[in-house]
């Protein structure tokens, strides 16, 4: 009887703990798109109730077809610069038979940029600000953790300028780079100049930080190897210093990333750099009925790309960081 | 055997504290032959690691100081290779690559061949060929301990320094490492000075055991010579008296001679022998 019964709760539990397992995966799938579902239904019910000047405040719905509104947009765009081109080719090709000696001029399509190449612009903005940063943040990190008198002297000023907003930075940075950027043809339009270094002023800072509490908090046990073996200053760096401190230059890598692609936005606002930013400035200045739902096109798109970069930032550091045992999200 | 191999000499060290210097030793003389395998024992706190650091060079004795072979310590160097307590490999590097990283500092210019079949050698004599490209996190502390060992022993030094080194190790695999230890020193004849909590691992492995008097200002208590016969074996050891006469000794002069003087938040379990004993009444 007892044994009988006992080989039934045996079982009994054995598929109550694969139901268990299979729940926690419906789970893991599930909830997140309930949370979407109450998260669209709440902003449609709210969306109706708001009236603004420009019309009724955007549902998911007109979200939705400004989305598809701007894909075409942007592929009837891409059409026209083809076939601009392709005239402009022929024409020159003409030109060419006519006269050999002719050189045939070629000019850039000038269509207004459409909203995926603004994406473009705001992405390659934002890498260029972020890498001059962390080629600044990263050997000053390394001398602040190296150096406790380095890091006493340049910490009031990390502590200064950490909290400064990238609004406060960027008519300095404006008027520096007009007085200072000068060329007859600039390799960079000056508004990109402008939002780079915004981002890179703001950007600096994590990133700084965390390389100096990396390799400040090397093992001295390591140290003391090093010492031994009596490395050279360069290969205690590249040996000890450098992978021991990869994973918080890491953390802080990725949360100067984040800061950036914040910051990117403003200063492109502001700068009237053509990317993210400017678009949505350009709609709200626009005012017409569709504005506001092509900003929230623009909101969610900013978002993704932010998660996106997150997550690439957080593969790579998975890639380097030798800490297999330490949990990374 | 060269008499004058490593001399201490009045070596005494101050570390600053906000209350003042600190004497953590005083007075600490020594002399070693060439390859003498020496134990340091000693309550925690005695300044035991302080010794070692400064026969490494990474501290710097305030009065006196080492001369090893004529040539005055003054600081870090693979000629006193370091073993520490907790193997300190480089967690990203792999076991071959981590020894590497030691051969190629001490065979500067070296060919290639030449590099890769020292480091296989010194492997070889810690029994870790088998696991060459694992991570030290995929390998037993047991085994990162021996890579350590290894490391150390392929710097080629005179003088091998061993911070506790088997003192994080279970049991068992402490007297498999122990018995490698005395095969190498029996093998390559270095000069060993060991720090060690461990009674029984000082008596089996040392030829003289030093033990230390309690901080502050720690200095030699007694040295005891160990005159076992060479190779030893722990279980044939283990009913031998003269052995056990060691032991004895060392136990005395750690548990009756040195009592440590619990701290009071320590006591509280209701022991009331430390309370009475005095702290420094040794040599």
């Amino acid at each position: 009887m007892s044994k009988s019964a006992s080989i039934v709760t045996f079982i009994g539990s054995k598929e109550s703990s694969m139901g268990k397992t299979l729940l926690s995966h419906l789970q893991a799938l599930l909830l997140p798109v309930i949370g979407l579902l109450l998260f669209l239904a709440v902003w449609n019910g709210v969306a109706k109730t708001i009236d603004t000047s420009l019309g009724q405040f955007p549902g998911p719905a007109q979200v939705w077809e400004q989305t598809l509104t701007l894909v075409s947009e942007h592929s009837a765009q891409r059409e026209k610069a083809d076939a601009f081109y392709a005239r402009q080719e022929e024409r020159n090709a003409a030109r060419v038979a006519q006269d050999p000696t002719y050189e045939p001029k070629i000019r850039e399509f000038t269509g207004a940029p459409t909203f995926f190449d603004q994406i473009w612009t705001s992405l390659y903005t934002v890498m260029i600000g972020f890498l001059i940063a962390s080629l600044i943040a990263v050997p000053v990190g390394i001398v602040c953790g190296l150096s406790k008198s380095a890091y006493t002297a340049i910490n009031p000023l990390i502590q200064l300028f950490k909290p400064v907003s990238p609004l406060a930075w960027l008519p300095l940075v404006t008027m520096v780079v007009s007085a200072l950027y000068v060329s007859d043809d600039p390799m960079f339009s000056k508004s990109f100049v402008t939002s780079a270094f915004t981002v890179s002023l703001c950007c600096l800072w994590p990133t700084l930080i965390n390389t100096a509490v990396g390799v400040s908090n090397i093992d001295k046990d390591l140290v003391n190897v090093s010492r031994v073996l009596r490395l050279k200053p360069l290969t205690h760096l590249s040996k000890i210093i450098l992978p021991a401190s990869i994973p918080m230059i890491f953390t802080g890598l990725r949360l100067s990333l984040g800061i950036g692609w914040m910051v990117l936005i403003a200063a492109e606002m502001l700068a009237q750099n053509p990317g993210l930013g400017k678009f949505v400035w350009d709609e709200f200045q626009n005012g017409s009925s569709d504005s506001l739902a092509r900003i929230m096109v623009a909101v969610l798109t900013i978002g993704a790309i932010g998660f996106v970069l997150d997550r690439v930032m957080l593969m790579l550091q998975r890639m380097v960081s030798w800490d297999k045992n330490s949990v990374l999200r | 055997m060269n008499a004058k191999h490593l001399e201490l000499t009045q070596v005494g060290i101050d570390f600053p504290t906000p209350k003042g210097p600190f004497t953590a030793l005083r007075d600490v003389n020594l002399n070693i032959k060439k390859g003498e395998f020496i134990s340091l024992i000693g309550h925690s706190g005695c300044g035991k690691s302080t010794v070692l650091n400064i026969v490494a060079g990474l501290h710097q004795a305030t009065t006196g100081g080492v001369i090893l072979d004529n040539v005055e310590v003054k600081e870090p160097g693979p000629e006193r290779a370091v073993v520490f307590q907790n193997h300190s490999l480089l967690p990203w590097l792999s076991v071959y690559k981590n020894v590497e990283l030691a051969v190629k500092q001490t065979l500067r210019g070296k060919s290639k061949a030449e590099i890769r079949e020292w480091v296989m050698h010194n492997l070889e004599l810690v029994h870790m060929t088998h696991a060459i490209d694992k991570l030290p996190s995929e390998i037993s502390g047991g085994m990162k301990q021996r890579v350590g060992i290894a490391r150390a022993l392929a710097m080629e030094p005179k003088v091998l320094l061993m911070d506790e080194p088997f003192g994080a190790l279970d049991a068992l695999t402490r007297a498999h490492l122990q018995d490698s230890l005395m095969e190498i020193h029996a093998d390559l004849g270095n000069t060993v000075i060991m720090i060690t909590h461990d009674v029984d691992e000082a008596v089996l492995l040392s030829d003289r055991i030093v033990m230390m008097t309690n901080g502050p200002a720690a200095t030699v208590g007694e040295i005891l010579e160990v005159n076992l016969p060479r190779p030893r074996d722990r279980l044939v050891l283990a009913d031998n008296p003269e052995y056990n006469h060691y032991r004895h000794e060392v136990l005395t002069f750690l548990y009756e001679k040195q009592k440590k003087v619990e701290p009071v938040s320590a006591r509280k379990s209701g022991t009331e022998k430390g309370a009475s004993s005095s702290k420094t009444d040794a040599a």
